[in-house]
């Protein structure tokens, strides 16, 4: 496994994200699973089951955060008590790496709770790194920036998603969180060529993968994880692992959740490609 | 243009209220062609335009944003129905946008708007007021603070008149003009455990139409909304007024011996029968947990 600085030097291999319908078959059947990781958001609370399912969790499992609104993108500084409660939180799970979303959402303190698209321009690659700089000292762990679907382009925008990508990464020195369905989906939506994106990033910062399912409609597709991954984007995947090498991969299910066990059976079909013995076929 | 400017053209396109067909509305609010403002930042493409473009973020911003408030208050939902919660969603969400990172927050406001806007609320407006409170009341108490407990044994032998006791910060205290808890917990029972999981685009779920409320007489009751410390669920229990009394006066700081006499004065408990009505509530509440020692940032929540 590449453990390298923006993991933590982990070598994680296969994960699930934990979602609350799953709660009592992980505590009661206790599943061989790898790593879980959660949403950092539901568990920035005072107290309640979340937190107490989290701690019984924290046990017997290993446990990255994934962060959906820290907006590294937006003009604005951080919100304090997020950082607050972020840091709280950190301290609690010992997550060897964090990562949350290269995007904006929030404007003059206003929030749309959405995974808005960056426009690709110097200025906002320097405002975003040092960002995410400010963010990761503050917090004192290893962080990694996630690439988001996207259904707009625009007018400004000065370089590709993937040059964008790269030099925010360099900049402020942080790891990959590769998304090969977000990859996929915006490669359908803005007509470009998948495998250029994969190969443009600088592999050696890949800290973590996502892989997903997406909805299809006539003009676009929405990026909904509430389906099983497709045939195009494990593609997508045999060719990230053969550029970044074996990685810490996590199954992204959220909407219309079936049972742990096909979650876990859908996450696990990533071990073709990781051990070689896929890669060839899929290719 | 600068990220900035760039952001709040955005912002300000994404969170502009839909048409009736959900669509993204055709002017923006100075009367500008949206087509037009869309066209100035955002590029087509050869099957979408810049307006389509826009608007797929325009419908899921709402679409979110609605689901979730709904998820939080199935009661007022309940009461008001479908039509009438679907209009106040709008309209409080469009005057109160999201100011927190966590959509756990987004119902923080409603009680107090409910209030300011009853020409929302249909014709049973204080019922649907009290829901609106109950329910943002089990959101605090859902996932609020909770302090060390003081045991019962602490008590032992009568607390001396002196002694200022402090609640949990996740009891939450409320007087209502009618018994919502019965309906709440009949609402909650039809519903569906949906919980926000990432900010994946969720396509707006048409929910089944809830079970036809049963008419709820007036009858004015007091609430305490706190969670077991045993399995952490959010419990209601009914309080006598005296009993509400003084757990309001013991929150806002008061003495045992202060706190007991204002609820005595304007309670209806005998003075005679008072002593050991006090005893077995203290035992009760200390029973169940809802006494503590308070931590360092200990605040009383407000409710």
């Amino acid at each position: 496994m590449p453990a390298n600085q923006f993991n933590g030097f982990t070598d994680y291999g296969i994960g699930i994200g934990l979602r609350t319908p799953h709660y009592q078959h992980i505590l009661s059947r206790k599943p061989v699973v790898d790593w879980f990781e959660i949403i950092s958001e539901n568990y920035m609370i005072d107290g309640g089951r979340p937190l107490h399912v989290l701690d019984q969790i924290l046990e017997q499992y290993r446990v990255v955060q994934h962060g959906v609104s820290m907006y590294f993108g937006s003009a604005e500084k951080p919100n304090r008590e997020h950082l607050r409660r972020l840091k709280a939180l950190v301290k609690r799970t010992k997550t060897p790496w964090l990562t949350d979303h290269l995007c904006w959402g929030s404007v003059d303190g206003r929030y749309t709770h959405d995974l808005l698209p960056m426009p690709y321009t110097f200025e906002a690659a320097r405002l975003t790194a040092k960002k995410i700089r400010d963010v990761r000292d503050f917090l004192e762990v290893p962080m990694a920036v996630e690439n988001v679907s996207s259904y707009a382009e625009f007018h400004v925008s000065e370089m590709t998603e993937w040059q964008f990508l790269t030099e925010v990464v360099e900049a402020a020195d942080c790891g990959i969180l590769l998304d090969v369905n977000n990859i996929y989906v915006s490669s359908q939506n803005h007509n470009f060529d998948p495998f250029a994106y994969l190969d443009g990033v600088p592999a050696e910062r890949v800290a973590q993968i996502h892989i997903a399912g997406h909805s299809k409609y006539e003009k676009y597709i929405l990026d909904t994880h509430d389906h099983p991954v497709i045939d195009p984007v494990w593609k997508l995947y045999a060719r990230a692992i053969e550029l970044a090498g074996p990685t810490a991969t996590l199954l992204e299910w959220d909407d219309s959740i079936p049972t742990f066990q096909e979650v876990h059976d859908e996450a696990l079909k990533a071990n073709r490609f990781l051990h070689g013995k896929a890669l060839s076929k899929a290719v | 243009m600068n990220l900035q400017n760039l952001q709040r053209k955005m912002a300000r396109a994404v969170m502009l209220p839909l048409t009736a067909g959900e669509g993204m509305r055709p002017k923006a609010p100075g009367g500008r062609s949206m087509r037009a403002v869309a066209a100035e930042f955002i590029k087509p493409n050869d099957r979408l335009t810049s307006f389509q473009r826009l608007e797929i973020y325009n419908r899921q911003y709402w679409f979110r944003i609605l689901s979730a408030l709904a998820e939080d208050f199935p009661g007022l939902r309940a009461v008001l129905g479908e039509r009438r919660f679907d209009a106040l969603s709008k309209a409080y969400l469009t005057e109160c946008p999201s100011r927190s990172f966590t959509l756990r927050n987004l119902g923080s406001r409603l009680p107090a708007w409910v209030r300011a806007h009853p020409g929302y609320l249909g014709p049973r407006k204080r019922l649907a007021m009290d829901m609106a409170r109950l329910e943002w009341a089990h959101v605090e108490a859902f996932d609020g603070k909770a302090e060390p407990a003081l045991r019962p044994e602490a008590l032992k032998g009568g607390p001396s008149a002196g002694l200022r006791l402090h609640l949990q910060p996740h009891l939450q205290l409320l007087d209502l003009a009618y018994p919502v808890d019965d309906l709440a917990i009949a609402v909650n029972q039809n519903e569906e455990g949906l919980h926000i999981v990432s900010n994946a685009v969720a396509e707006r779920r048409r929910r089944a139409r809830g079970k036809k409320v049963i008419p709820l007489r007036r009858q004015p009751i007091f609430l305490a909304v706190h969670r077991s410390p045993e399995d952490n669920t959010v419990y209601y229990r009914r309080l006598e007024r005296p009993e509400f009394l003084l757990l309001l006066a013991l929150r806002d700081g008061k003495s045992l011996g202060a706190a007991a006499a204002a609820a005595l004065r304007q309670g209806s408990i005998p003075r005679q029968r008072y002593a050991s009505a006090v005893h077995e509530w203290f035992y009760n509440w200390a029973a169940l947990g809802w006494f503590c020692i308070p931590g360092k940032n200990h605040s009383p929540s407000q409710s």
